[in-house]
């Protein structure tokens, strides 16, 4: 019975059966679990879009809440042309930055969002870049002189936890809060995330503190500030009303 | 025509038979906290630690141990798999052909981490953020495999769930034996709370620990100390439990 057995599970055309039943069985589980669970993982991912929108310019909420305050407070979503010209017909809110940042820059959609809170308003720039192991993105507000930040969310795709995956944390995001996007020449140079002896209580030099032992994911999320807010540049000196400081 | 149905009632019953000895897993009749029982739990706890003994899972032990939070959510997340990739595999022992038993083992472990990140990622989308990159740890992981491949292939459904269940916990146990001191020696702080007091700029403003001077270990953060502290951890448990020094 037993010597049976063993034979029967070693010769070769059980051992294909087995095979080709396995990965039709794991594949049909996984596949119809994937399906049947998408619009519900869909709507998850977009009402955190809205909930990170939201929190750079200080409206905390939960991820059900999120939907109406962003209707609420956000009072426009503009796509944008490499120009700063409006781009008519494309949904701010659906353009997937991953994709776009792929391609040529006359070609590529600049979302940006408009923000009435409290009576002020806040221009929201989505931010998409590279850290160590993979991208990193976030949002960030900027106050209506366009250089002070009002605040910033980060979130990432597989970073180190405790390191890299740091720059979620509270700490790490408040204290982009009143930092400005231009040196005192008046070029756009971003926030800095710098090693060593900062102080953090300085908003004028374009500077926060890093996290120790996370070099690489600091670094991209320097660049992403820095390369994606150049991108916004055009608009906002367009804008007659919005004074930017430039050389 | 009698004798026949006798033997057809008998074979029934011998199936019967195989049946419950399949499903209550263990061969013997033994109780279900036997004394050997038991030490599958315990056993990978202290004398046979996944790491410090089996040198099994180092990789993922080197990532996520600067903070206490994520070893603890990975010692979780190990356990749930564990558990449940060995009751499968064990369930389907006698029925995978042995040339392949690595790629099922792999199909097993992977599809079931998968399965539970798509339900996490709909209905627990928070818990699903916190353990995404924990999911390609858990798959690689050589503990997960290594108990597959040398127990649940040969053991019982129930032994099988509770070796699972004991090396896991063996593994989570020096995973936050080890966060524990990366996190406190490196950052100051256990669980994020700053429990050696604030560091400010300076050490004039900084209170506890730090207004002594006292500065964070940077290299503790950095994964070559996960190492070195694993390889004290071997080094205090072999001075404690003389049985695991090998001869010669």
């Amino acid at each position: 019975m037993e010597e049976k057995s063993v034979n029967k599970t070693n010769s070769n055309g059980y051992t294909f059966l087995f095979a080709v039943i396995m990965v039709i069985v794991v594949a049909s589980v996984l596949a119809f679990t994937a399906t049947s669970l998408q619009p519900i993982q869909r709507e998850n991912v977009r009402q955190e879009k809205m909930q990170s929108i939201l929190a750079t310019i200080g409206v905390e909420t939960d991820r059900a809440g999120a939907e109406e305050l962003y209707n609420r407070y956000i009072t426009e979503a503009v796509t944008l042309d490499y120009q700063g010209e409006e781009r008519e017909g494309v949904d701010a809110f659906t353009v997937d930055l991953a994709k776009e940042i792929k391609r040529e820059d006359e070609e590529q959609n600049f979302p940006l969002y408009i923000a009435e809170y409290e009576g002020e308003t806040y221009y929201i720039v989505p931010l998409r870049g590279n850290g160590l192991w993979n991208a990193i993105f976030g949002y960030i507000s900027l106050e209506d002189d366009v250089n002070t930040i009002k605040g910033a969310t980060f979130d990432h795709l597989g970073e180190t936890p405790g390191l890299g995956a740091e720059i979620t944390k509270e700490w790490f995001k408040e204290s982009f809060a009143e930092e400005k996007i231009f040196d005192e020449s008046g070029n756009l140079v971003g926030v800095s995330v710098v090693k060593g002896d900062i102080d953090p209580s300085d908003k004028d030099d374009n500077q926060v503190d890093a996290i120790s032992g996370a070099t690489i994911t600091g670094d991209g999320v320097s660049d992403m500030i820095s390369e994606r807010l150049q991108r916004y540049l055009p608009y906002f000196k367009k804008q007659t009303d919005i004074k930017v400081a430039t050389k | 025509m009698a004798t026949e149905k006798k033997n057809i009632s008998e074979e029934k019953e011998a199936k019967k038979k195989e049946m419950i000895l399949f499903l209550s897993s263990s061969e013997e009749k033994e109780h279900f906290l036997s004394k050997g029982n038991r030490k599958l739990l315990s056993d990978p706890l202290d004398d046979n630690n996944p790491i410090t003994v089996q040198v099994l899972g180092i990789c993922s032990a080197l990532a996520i141990t600067v903070q206490l939070e994520p070893a603890v959510v990975m010692a979780i997340a190990v356990v749930f798999v564990m558990a449940f990739s060995n009751i499968i595999v064990s369930m389907l022992r006698n029925l995978i052909p042995s040339r392949i038993r690595i790629i099922v083992q792999l199909v097993v472990v992977a599809s079931l981490v998968a399965l539970v990140d798509q339900v996490l990622k709909a209905y627990a989308y928070d818990v699903s953020k916190q353990l995404s990159v924990f999911i390609g740890l858990i798959i690689t992981n050589c503990i997960v495999m290594g108990r597959l491949e040398a127990f649940a292939l040969g053991n019982g459904v129930y032994k099988s769930f509770l070796d699972g269940i004991g090396n896991a916990a063996g593994y989570g146990l020096i995973l936050i034996i080890v966060a524990f001191f990366r996190e406190l020696l490196g950052s100051g702080k256990l669980f994020g709370f700053e429990v050696l007091g604030h560091k400010a700029a300076t050490v004039a403003d900084s209170t506890g620990l730090y207004a002594l001077g006292y500065e964070n270990n940077g290299l503790m953060l950095l994964s070559p100390m996960a190492l070195i502290v694993v390889g004290l951890l071997i080094w205090v448990q072999r001075a404690r439990n003389r049985k695991l020094i090998e001869e010669n």
